[in-house]
């Protein structure tokens, strides 16, 4: 039963959501005010910046000049919607098995797979270095793939699982009892049936993939660099690059910050799902 | 008719040769390199290299400390992602004496090159062994920049001749204005060994500090080191802009330019920039001295350069050398100095560049920093002996984590979390624990 809520309370609760709600947003918008400033207006006091300073497009003109926007665009897009996809393709199984034939291991196998994202990156840093050294895998696209695949796929086992154990179990018992193998089992029965979630777990992930630093600027050099090295190429402390930087930080977010205002509603459902049972 | 044939058929096939050659020999090379103005003009005329050579060029553009990080990663693995990399003169020496780098001592051949025209204090800083293993694009020391209009209101005069850190506190503290937005210095605060320890590092040597006895023992727990960095604190809490703690070298110069500053004592590389009218707003009322002393001259201007190596995991040697000889040569500074004007001439490398009529005339404080350039010695920038040479670093691979530890330590002290004895204190464990486990000491 819904409890009584006073306009009073919904009106506080309203502006403290929003207040909070804009200062997280803040940092975002602030980059956005200085990429449209120029390098002198924007080191200046903050109300100067924005009441006493012209507004130009010169910073996105200038990294549009020194820098291959479209190349670590289309690398970005690659690897976050590639490792996301390898990712899908050996987590389905896997979800399956554990939500729908679990061992008594089940639930250590689970919680070993999460202990590994508590490892420090950098702790495997160079044996990995190493191996895409002698496999010939650095600075390449199938390589930052695969490792951004890796890096996330207890992520993605963990939210298929959680989707898949809502799933009756039943529903896939009858499809057996009707004839469908293993492979139809999954592909017709199941997959359909948790497609919202599956698409949570696509969306989360591919913002994962688009935002990882560590290993996308470690792993690359000139051909395989991605957004995040773009934005890095701009970061300097000597001389002042905070319009440019700026710039270059919106130009890397826009692409990812539209997908999820667009399909917010899939991933706050994704990021909230099994809160509430 | 058969000459003309004859001669015709000659020229196509040699310039069928030529261009089966040149598309043989051209070779595509990865540079990772810093975002700072000296490498983006260098971004913007490389163009001309790539069509004399026909060479093409990926540039990777790092943030230092990233660049500092990746760099060592691959060079130390040997993973061969960079064919040059953009390095300072604290990693030239080590890796050159760890045979990560391609040595550069052919260069001394090449008349055309005239290496000994390179000041033969960058050279020495950028050799280990005997061995050149990079080739300089700037290099800097530190000095004194001061606001001749602040001074001249306050009915002060600088002294040209070098002054005592005390007497710099108290002319900071005549000057000091914070309720009409003058701070009488600012100086790096921000925790790093190449931020606040670059300052402090030359503040301690002038009060006669040393990092390590001749024996490797670090003296951090030194009457010396605490007199060194008290004054630092108070200086900076005295005279200094608030938060001081959070302000880099990027930050302080920004607050020079801006005019919010009466002195700094920070890199000469920077002095081009403060003077130029388009970017700074003190650019006629900035002048300099030699940055401060006090129970020695020693060690009182830091050494930095700026320089371009060759990995030995490079499989584009030659290639290298070629951009490396035109991106380092006197035609290279002078097509600088004619397209971007020769107050932007990277400075401090080349003699004759710096005594060019042209550049002193554009940058009439070019002299000076020769001269404080040249009254640098890496090799004996302390008082009492040590085992090391570097004048705001410790030449070994361990200085970076105890750098960066002390530098944090202090910026702690600054920021008032903790006393300077007890920074100090944590150094020095700090720095006997890193030392003992790299077998400096038992």
């Amino acid at each position: 039963m819904a409890r009584a809520v006073s306009n009073r309370t919904k009106t506080l609760n309203t502006i403290v959501a929003g207040t909070l709600g804009f200062l997280l947003f803040f940092p975002i918008l602030w980059i956005v005010v200085l990429s449209f400033k120029t390098e002198e207006n924007a080191i200046r006091a903050p109300l100067e910046v924005l009441f006493s300073s012209g507004w130009t497009m010169d910073s996105f003109s200038a990294v549009q000049a020194r820098s291959d926007y479209f190349k670590h665009f289309s690398n970005s897009v690659i690897i976050a919607v590639g490792s996301t996809v390898l990712g899908l393709i050996i987590a389905i199984p896997a979800a399956w098995s554990m939500a729908f034939v679990p061992s008594k291991h089940t639930k250590n196998v689970l919680m070993w797979m999460l202990s590994t994202k508590m490892l420090p990156p950098v702790g495997v840093l160079v044996p990995i270095y190493l191996l895409f050294r002698d496999f010939n895998l650095l600075d390449t696209r199938i390589g930052l793939t695969v490792v951004l695949m890796l890096i996330n796929l207890p992520i993605i086992i963990w939210m298929l699982y959680t989707y898949f154990k809502e799933i009756p179990g039943e529903i896939l018992e009858a499809s057996r009892m009707d004839g469908a193998t293993l492979r139809e089992e999954i592909i017709y029965v199941l997959t359909p049936m948790a497609i919202p979630g599956m698409a949570s777990t696509v969306l989360l992930n591919i913002i994962l993939a688009w935002n990882e630093a560590f290993w996308t600027i470690n792993l690359t050099a000139a051909n395989a660099a991605p957004l995040t090295a773009f934005i890095t190429s701009y970061s300097s402390p000597e001389g002042l690059f905070y319009a440019k930087l700026s710039a270059a930080s919106v130009m890397a977010i826009a692409p990812i910050l539209i997908m999820g205002w667009f399909s917010q509603k899939q991933l706050v459902r994704g990021l909230t799902f099994g809160a509430v049972k | 008719m058969s000459i003309k044939r004859t001669l015709l058929s000659t020229a196509v096939g040699f310039g069928f040769a030529t261009t089966i050659a040149s598309m043989a020999s051209a070779e595509e090379i990865t540079i990772a390199t810093v975002n700072n103005a000296d490498m983006i003009t260098m971004q913007e005329l490389a163009p001309a290299w790539e069509e004399a050579t026909g060479n093409t060029i990926n540039w990777v553009v790092l943030e230092e400390n990233v660049l500092r990080q990746r760099t060592t990663q691959d060079i130390a693995t040997g993973g061969g992602s960079f064919d040059i990399m953009f390095i300072g003169a604290y990693e030239t020496p080590i890796w050159g004496a760890n045979g990560w780098l391609t040595p550069l001592n052919d260069f001394a051949d090449d008349a055309d090159y005239d290496l000994e025209d390179v000041f033969q204090l960058v050279r020495n800083g950028l050799s280990a062994d005997g061995n050149l293993y990079a080739l300089p694009l700037y290099s800097e020391t530190s000095f004194t920049f001061y606001r001749t209009d602040v001074f001249e209101a306050a009915g002060i005069e600088m002294p040209s001749e070098q002054i005592t850190y005390t007497e710099f506190a108290e002319l900071a503290a005549a000057v000091h204005d914070p309720d009409n937005g003058m701070y009488g210095t600012c100086q790096r605060g921000k925790a790093g060994w190449g931020e606040n320890m670059a300052f402090v590092g030359t503040v301690a040597n002038a009060f006669g500090a040393r990092w390590f006895d001749e024996d490797w023992n670090p003296q951090l727990d030194s009457p010396e080191w605490n007199a060194a960095v008290t004054y630092y604190v108070d200086l900076m809490l005295d005279s200094g802009p608030p938060g001081a703690s959070a302000n880099g070298h990027n930050e302080n110069r920004a607050l020079f330019k801006d005019g919010k500053c009466a002195t700094w004592v920070d890199a000469t590389s920077a002095a081009g920039d403060v003077r130029n009218p388009e970017t700074s707003s003190v650019a006629d009322k900035t002048d300099f001295v030699k940055a401060p002393m006090q129970a020695t001259a020693k060690g009182t201007g830091w050494f930095w350069s700026w320089a371009l190596a060759i990995p030995a995991s490079s499989k584009k040697v030659d290639a290298a050398k070629s951009f490396l000889k035109w991106s380092t040569s006197k035609e290279y500074f002078e097509l600088v100095g004619e397209t971007k004007g020769w107050v932007a001439v990277p400075s401090g490398t080349r003699q004759s560049v710096e005594e060019d009529a042209r550049r002193v005339e554009a940058a009439p404080f070019a002299p000076a920093v020769v001269e404080a350039i040249l009254s640098v010695d890496p090799a004996d920038a302390t008082l009492l002996p040590t085992p090391y040479t570097g004048v705001q670093f410790v030449a070994i691979p361990e200085f970076q984590g105890i750098g960066n530890y002390v530098g944090q330590q202090v910026a702690a002290a600054l920021a008032g979390q903790s006393t300077v004895e007890e920074a100090l204190a944590n150094s020095q464990d700090f720095a006997v624990r890193e030392m003992t486990k790299a077998g400096y000491i038992k």
